[in-house]
């Protein structure tokens, strides 16, 4: 059967049969290494960097892109995009700013308004993972328009006069510390620990985790992937409905514009992280990882006196080498990359 | 099974009880008729093994049998109940399963989640999973087949034969589902396999035969009869009778797949002048090494058509893309014409008058919504320009001479190439070699696939000529059948090595049996 001598073959067979392995490969790893190595280089080159002040600065500024990423996650781990993100926000934060005690109206629902606000953003989530899996429509285009239709919203309920809040509660997560970072660090920390159980412990999440690797699996097994795109959709929504609360509870107003350029950024953070974009691959913690990436470089480049005018441009050289080392690995000959 | 079921069972009326059984399967698809009246029997505790060339309609068939293509007549039984199989679910409901050959793993979820994949059951509750449930479901299945295998393992990590385990394992769930002993269909189990890690799975295949019956595809026959109890043969979508393993030998299995050799005119063996061949080859490879073959050594003349034969996983393929810069090679050195060869991308092996046809027409071989002139001067880009711009009207000359020159059936040269018959279609693949009149060397992969017989005798016609022509051919041929008939002289290929030389002169034609015996 073989030419090859016996002896050969088992040696070709052991070198080419992979190790069986049950958690984290060497790649994961990449992402945990560069923010230790990032932190490390800042904090040698700036005293202003290391202080304690600061670590909890950058906490507290990861809070809100940390709980947009992690809605974002679950889309791209199914291997769709996710592009509602400001439109979603921006009608959840006004939304709560009129629910909530403020100057234009006599509403003061407190915690049952941060929750309704987060149902309007759910409620739009599932509309775009209703379009995907109904019409047919790329994830793409119908998150653009979702957004489109959350920015509409946002700006009708605006209606030309800005809402402030009033509402203590609210304003208090911006500003009140509990072991020396803010109420929205802590929320971000438990959205972070939902979403790592979600994905670890529920079907919802190993499912969506599984669309990205090989969905035509799944459908030969006979589960119907449908309800799952959809839920998987409505669940970012909800994070990003959560995100733009957070946002109104820093301005203490309501804006239109509290989402904005928060859906690239968490795409960015995710796919320094580890997620890929084709999907099947990452999670929750290392989107986490990716959010304290991009937080410390942008925290650091001004610690150590960076010219803000090269800040974008050099965050963007770090983003992709870090996915060209990401994809090293499945790199071929004649690859077609889209 | 419902209470409906088991009254349409009744009405059924069962004759003697077969595990499965197939009556009269007939599917066509436009052009081909890829099942013409299939009769099958598997009987319980048995390995079945369905034998065929490339062709025969072994896939059509087992796809069939696990719901993914519907018939168009014919009726499949199971425990003598007539069944109308719509999906794989529905025939896993019924006690089927296959596992499949180009594998269906999740690759990122365990072991565990995909052995119980679509059925967790226990497993998961209110849509929380409960690990340790899971892996004791999958290891129950594990187990069934005694395998070591740690269920919390992530697939991809594990290698191929274990995943191969897995999927097993996971076909096994059927029989839980269905409450009968089941029947699984392994197709080409063996194809990426190594020796000793065929062993192991002939012994797994011997120990599901002791609850379940088993259908065995596999291209070597000489698996076929180690591992099957009975055999049945398919050729050119029809039964083609059935032997007892223990009587029959190879030869005797393949002069059934291939039937009586009839007049193989149609590969234009009058056309097949031999010229005095010139004493320096076109094409000197030696010592050509990469991912799937080793040190391999190969010379075509100009006007020579070489034949490459061996079974799957052999490395003709990869050999073949390499020649065309199209897979990397570690090692090694090609001439052609007596210029080293670059092999570094498929831009120099163009330039240097290599052509190439690649197996699978649809995705590789042409771009479907383009005209016919567009796809045949998509290489040759000087074919059809006048400096920088393209000439409507040089292009369309040539292209116009081309379709005549080939008996091209298109409406006009602008129409959407996808649009035409597979054998017009590959027509076209090969013009855009042809067009600008520089080629050396053609690689054809498969160059008949998918093709009726009509196509394939005009596509045959137009090799010969080419090769009359003076061009250089290297042919992986469809069947055995195909590589002989076509081909000047063949060269065997096993797991990646070049193992033998056959002469195949006009007249003096080797036989398919002389081949498999090199082959395997």
């Amino acid at each position: 059967m073989s030419t090859a001598s016996p002896a050969e073959d088992v040696e070709v067979a052991a070198a080419r049969r992979p190790q069986p392995r049950r958690g984290v490969s060497f790649r994961d790893a990449g992402p945990p290494i560069a923010l230790i190595v990032i932190f490390a280089v800042f904090s040698a080159l700036s005293p202003d960097f290391r202080t304690l002040g600061n670590v909890q600065n950058i906490l507290d500024t990861a809070a809100v892109l940390a709980v947009v990423t992690c809605g974002i996650t679950f889309v791209l781990m199914m291997g769709s995009i996710d592009l509602s993100a400001p439109g979603i926000m921006g009608a959840s934060a006004i939304a709560v700013a009129l629910l909530v005690a403020n100057n234009r109206n006599d509403n003061a629902l407190g915690l049952v308004g941060v929750l309704i606000a987060v149902l309007l953003a759910a409620a739009l989530g599932c509309l775009s993972g209703l379009a995907l899996v109904l019409l047919k429509v790329p994830s793409f285009m119908t998150t653009l328009g979702i957004s489109a239709i959350g920015l509409g919203l946002a700006t009708l309920m605006f209606a030309g006069v800005q809402p402030n809040i009033t509402d203590t509660m609210l304003e208090s997560w911006a500003v009140d510390r509990l072991l020396g970072f803010s109420y929205l660090t802590w929320i971000a920390a438990a959205c972070v620990l939902l979403g790592w159980l979600i994905q670890r412990y529920s079907r919802l999440g190993r499912y969506a985790f599984a669309i990205g690797g090989a969905e035509e699996v799944l459908s030969l097994s006979g589960v119907k992937v449908a309800p799952y795109k959809i839920a998987v959709f409505t669940l970012a929504g909800a994070f990003y409905g959560l995100a733009g609360v957070m946002v109104t509870s820093q301005l203490s107003a309501g804006l239109v514009q509290a989402g904005k350029g928060f859906d690239f950024a968490a795409i960015t953070a995710a796919v320094v992280g580890g997620t890929l974009l084709t999907g099947g691959r990452g999670g929750i913690l290392h989107s986490a990882v990716g959010v304290l990436l991009i937080t410390v470089l942008t925290n650091g480049l001004v610690q150590v006196g960076v010219s803000p005018y090269w800040q974008g441009g050099v965050q963007g050289l770090i983003v992709v080498a870090a996915v060209a080392a990401a994809v090293i690995p499945q790199r071929r000959r004649n690859q077609v990359t889209k | 099974m419902t209470t409906d079921q088991q009254i349409e069972a009744e009405a059924n009326a069962p004759g003697p009880v077969h595990a499965l059984e197939v009556r009269g399967l007939v599917k066509h698809y436009p052009g081909v008729k890829a099942l013409d009246g299939v009769d099958l029997v598997v009987h319980p505790h048995e390995v079945l093994g369905i034998a065929g060339e490339n062709g025969a309609g072994k896939s059509t068939l087992l796809k069939a049998l696990v719901g993914l293509v519907r018939p168009d007549a014919g009726e499949i039984r199971v425990r003598g109940e007539k069944v109308r199989l719509r999906s794989v679910v529905d025939a896993a409901n019924h006690g089927i399963g296959m596992v499949f050959q180009e594998q269906s793993l999740v690759p990122n979820l365990t072991a565990a989640e995909n052995i119980v994949l679509g059925s967790e059951g226990q497993g998961v509750r209110r849509g929380i999973y409960r690990w340790e449930t899971m892996r004791k479901l999958a290891q129950e299945q594990l187990d069934k087949i005694g395998s070591t295998i740690d269920p919390l393992a992530r697939t991809d990590t594990l290698s191929f034969a274990d995943r191969q385990m897995v999927e097993i394992a996971k076909v096994l769930r059927i029989e839980e589902r269905s409450q009968h002993p089941p029947v699984i269909i392994l197709d080409e189990p063996t194809s990426v396999l190594e020796p000793k890690e065929i062993e192991t799975l002939f012994t797994q295949i011997r120990r599901l035969r002791e609850f379940a019956s088993v259908v065995f595809v596999s291209h070597r026959l000489d698996e076929v009869l180690e591992v099957c109890d009975r055999i049945s043969v398919l050729r050119g979508g029809r039964s083609a009778g059935e032997v007892l393993a223990a009587d029959a030998t190879p030869s005797e299995l393949h002069r059934m797949m291939i039937g009586s050799t009839g007049s193989d005119n149609h590969y234009h063996d009058s056309a097949a002048k031999r010229p005095n061949l010139p004493r320096e080859p076109m094409l000197t490879v030696r010592g050509l090494s990469g991912k799937t073959f080793r040190d391999v050594d190969l010379e075509v003349h100009a006007g020579e058509i070489v034949g490459i034969v061996g079974v799957h996983g052999s490395g003709r393929e990869d050999l073949c893309r390499a020649l065309f810069g199209a897979e990397p090679t570690t090692a090694g050195e090609v001439t052609l014409d007596g210029k080293k060869l670059d092999l570094s991308g498929t831009r120099a092996a163009c330039a240097a008058g290599v052509g190439y046809v690649p197996a699978e027409r649809k995705s590789e071989g042409m771009v479907g919504p383009m005209s016919v002139a567009d796809n045949m001067t998509l290489t040759k880009q000087k074919s059809r320009c006048t400096g920088p711009l393209v000439a409507p009207r040089k292009q369309a000359t040539l292209v116009d001479s081309w379709i005549e020159r080939l008996s091209i059936r298109t409406p006009h040269r602008g129409t959407a190439i996808q649009r035409l018959s597979g054998g017009n279609q590959q027509k076209v693949v090969l013009a855009r070699w042809l067009v600008a009149g520089d080629v050396r060397l053609l690689l054809l992969d498969h160059p008949s696939r998918g093709l009726d017989i009509g196509a394939r005798s005009e596509v045959y016609r137009l090799m010969r000529e080419l090769a009359g022509s003076g061009v250089a051919t290297v042919l992986l041929a469809d069947s055995l059948e195909e590589a002989i008939g076509m081909s000047d002289r063949i060269v065997v290929m096993s797991d990646g090595r070049m193992t033998t030389e056959v002469a195949c002169p006009s007249g003096g034609k080797p036989t398919p049996l002389d081949l498999v015996k090199e082959m395997v």
